[in-house]
């Protein structure tokens, strides 16, 4: 291989600036669209398994719509064709006057598409492991919405920790989508600064641990909320 | 205290009860027993309105179940039950098991609460396991545990599912022996269970059941010894003989 290894461009302060700016972007756009994820999830994964037919009927459609849709065709459906298909006035305040335009649609496209996979994965806590425990919480007493407060959700999101851990780190790698629409996150700024310098491979070094250890901050984080709330010690079989 | 009226059930064209009645008075204490799948535990699901029926009408203390006029978690408060398999809350500690309902259906403070759990708790053995998680607790002091969760919400009535249908051999005896003590107490005690040997001590009545219906309901002492029904006297002779 015919390459001329330089790591001292990753120490210059334009092309350090950008890549460092581009990692807080996508900080920033993973939390908040894990912010947005979680939030919908958590209702739509609720309203799946609700009394009310209309309600599970909203949650279905929207789970099924927004799983099956590839990430990438819904961050376009939501940056190129909803301003053209909105009324006038709103289109062009989504083109000309929301702040940080790209910023808003990719978190808002991923937080749903993320969403719509963590609103399932409430739905398989509740059931399998929240609601088998309803008949003994109403036996006490308890009306329905009591019980499944108290008893039937926290039990239910206290056995998918682990996957809600996956869903979260496939949130922090679907920010990298957001370069498409323009945004300069993590990828977007390591290519950058390969056309800029021919560095490629120092560049995305860079990106390749950013994302490594974004990562490993999530899954440490989401390891410290299990112990914390005695979700692995509930899933350790009695002796 | 409980009456069970022309209480008919079915899933589908599969018929769990048929022309059900019977009565439970105050102190009293009825044992139901028959074979696997004669709707022993669908009629006690009914009594709380767990399971819905389709006929007949079930009253508890005056007020129908079926009712759609009813506070069913009002009336549920009042009937204390437990299950086969126990359904202790996994997340929660002894304690915070027996709590949980007397805060936020009664409306007890913390503190009132924890108190009375802490008192429920020693009485049926378990004072010390206050901490425990089901997971650190054995099975029959789970159930021990679901017993105090019933008691503490002061019921009127207590309802048994199988409630040692789950358990070891040696763990049936220490679940036994705390029903035994509230049946002397005077609590009105109705009890699905295939533990002869309680309903012999027991039981002021024994219900039969047999494929949704209930075939016999009779005096103990007559159903041990003169059961009226073909059927009960072979239920019998199977379970007693061996």
């Amino acid at each position: 291989m015919n390459y001329r290894w330089d790591w001292s461009i990753l120490f210059k302060d334009t092309y350090m600036g950008w890549l460092w700016s581009g990692l807080l972007w996508t900080v920033i756009i993973s939390l908040a669209s894990w912010a947005v994820a979680l939030t919908v999830g958590l209702l739509a994964g609720t309203a799946r398994s609700a009394p009310s037919r209309s309600a599970r009927l909203l949650a279905g459609i929207y789970i099924d719509v927004f799983r099956n849709v590839p990430p990438l065709v819904q961050l376009f459906l939501w940056y190129f064709v909803l301003p053209e298909v909105v009324p006038d006035s709103f289109g062009l305040w989504l083109k000309r006057d929301l702040p940080y335009p790209e910023i808003v649609t990719a978190v808002v496209a991923i937080g749903l598409f993320a969403g719509s996979r963590v609103a399932e994965q409430v739905r398989a806590g509740i059931e399998a492991v929240g609601a088998p425990l309803m008949p003994a919480a109403l036996a006490t007493g308890l009306r329905p919405a009591q019980a499944f407060r108290l008893i039937v959700l926290p039990l239910g999101l206290r056995a998918i920790v682990g996957p809600l851990t996956s869903e979260f780190l496939i949130t922090v790698k679907l920010s990298s989508l957001s370069l498409t629409i323009g945004v300069l996150e993590l990828t977007a700024q390591s290519r950058h600064v390969e056309n800029y310098t021919f560095q490629g491979f120092e560049a995305f070094t860079f990106a390749t641990i950013g994302y490594l250890v974004i990562g490993l901050c999530v899954t440490g984080l989401m390891r410290f909320i299990d112990i914390r709330i005695g979700g692995a010690a509930l899933r350790k079989t009695p002796a | 205290m409980i009456v069970i009226e022309d209480v008919h059930k079915s899933y589908g064209n599969q018929h769990i009860l048929r022309a059900c009645s019977a009565t439970v008075s105050l102190g009293e204490v009825v044992v139901v027993c028959g074979p696997s799948g004669s709707g022993k535990s669908t009629l006690i699901k009914c009594i709380n309105g767990l399971v819905p029926f389709e006929r007949g009408t079930i009253t508890v203390d005056g007020v129908s179940v079926s009712s759609p006029k009813t506070d069913l978690p009002a009336l549920r408060s009042r009937i204390g039950m437990v299950f086969q398999s126990f359904e202790l809350y996994p997340h929660m500690t002894a304690l915070q098991n027996v709590s949980l309902a007397q805060i936020h259906v009664l409306k007890r403070s913390r503190a009132e609460a924890d108190a009375r759990s802490e008192k429920i708790l020693a009485r049926v053995g378990l004072g010390d396991k206050r901490d425990s998680r089901p997971s650190q607790l054995s099975g029959g002091q789970q159930q021990r545990v679901s017993i105090a969760r019933a008691l503490a919400m002061d019921p009127q009535a207590m309802l048994f599912d199988e409630p040692t249908s789950a358990l070891d051999p040696e763990m049936i005896n220490e679940v036994l022996e705390v029903m035994q003590e509230l049946a002397l107490e005077g609590m009105t005690m109705m009890v699905v269970t295939h533990e002869m040997g309680f309903a012999q001590r027991v039981a002021d009545r024994v219900l039969f059941m047999d494929r949704g219906q209930i075939v016999e309901d009779t005096p103990k002492a007559q159903f041990f010894t003169a059961p009226v029904s073909e059927r009960a006297r072979q239920f019998l002779t199977n379970v007693l003989t061996h």
